[in-house]
């Protein structure tokens, strides 16, 4: 294994990652909700448990932080190298293997663990196992 | 109040997937890329966030009600099951396939990436049809109890 010291960016995520635990703190001694993104867009877009709105609300905050991103530190676009197709074939196993699994990397990798849940610990070893040797065959494998 | 709340909410989780460089799905695939040049980065975002969530939840277990009122809703379920590991398998081939799981999703449609615009319309299509599938999973389990 080589490590890409070029990339690897300990503080920036270290940071990253305790405002996102904050973010999660804030909604469940808040408002007594799991910040999980999964269930929070599915449950919007179900919207049939009277508990739409502050989904949606929510929601809005994540599309409008880049603007605050790019404001503070000035933030660059993200750049995507997959095509459309395997953009398409993605999103649709995302959106519906989180919801059959009850959850993402936000609802089981953050929250889950977080809260010491043993479901969320057999879901988080499962995608971190699966994801991994997705990659190593699209990028050694196939390609 | 609580509309104001999750809105916040939302700011402070994207902002931190903005800081921690999440967002990038390069950066999500170079952590997931094991046998290439590795970038350990994801593990100090989630290390970073557990550390801070922890507290909060050992603390919310404790607790009867929300700040602004409310039961704290932590999941029941305990049960480690065909769907949720099926799910997992199935969401993670995905996010191994472009690097973008569903907050980053939304928050790279922030940024006007019209590939983020495609993934997260495509998500919700999963999300949809998901819940039309559960729905009759559900209702071919109660037929069979009947019968």
């Amino acid at each position: 294994m080589t490590i890409d010291w070029a990339h690897f960016t300990p503080f920036s995520a270290l940071a990253g990652g305790a405002m996102i635990g904050a973010a999660a703190a804030l909604l469940i001694l808040g408002a007594g909700r799991i910040l999980g993104a999964a269930g929070i867009l599915g449950g919007a877009l179900d919207g049939r448990d009277g508990e739409a709105a502050w989904r949606w609300s929510l929601v809005a905050g994540l599309a409008a932080a880049p603007s605050l991103a790019y404001g503070l530190w000035g933030a660059a676009a993200p750049v995507f190298t997959a095509s459309w197709p395997v953009l398409v074939a993605s999103g649709l196993l995302v959106g519906f293997g989180a919801r059959l699994g009850s959850g993402c990397t936000s609802g089981h990798g953050v929250c889950g663990l977080a809260r010491l849940s043993p479901r969320s610990f057999a879901a988080t070893g499962i995608f971190m196992a699966t994801a991994f040797v997705t990659v190593f065959v699209a990028r050694h494998v196939l390609a | 109040m609580r509309n104001a709340l999750a809105l916040a909410v939302g700011l402070i989780f994207g902002l931190g997937l903005c800081l921690s460089g999440m967002y990038e799905p390069t950066k999500v695939t170079g952590f997931l890329d094991l046998a290439g040049a590795w970038d350990p980065s994801l593990a100090f975002v989630i290390g970073g966030a557990i550390a801070v969530a922890a507290p909060a939840f050992a603390l919310a277990r404790r607790r009867r009600a929300a700040w602004l009122g409310g039961e704290i809703d932590l999941p029941k379920t305990t049960a480690i099951d065909a769907p949720l590991a099926l799910g997992a398998l199935i969401f993670s081939v995905g996010w191994g396939l472009a690097g973008v799981c569903p907050a980053p999703g939304v928050v790279d449609v922030g940024f006007l990436s019209p590939s983020a615009m495609i993934f997260v319309a495509a998500m919700a299509i999963g999300m949809l049809v998901s819940r039309v599938a559960d729905l009759r999973l559900r209702g071919a389990r109660i037929a069979t109890q009947d019968a």
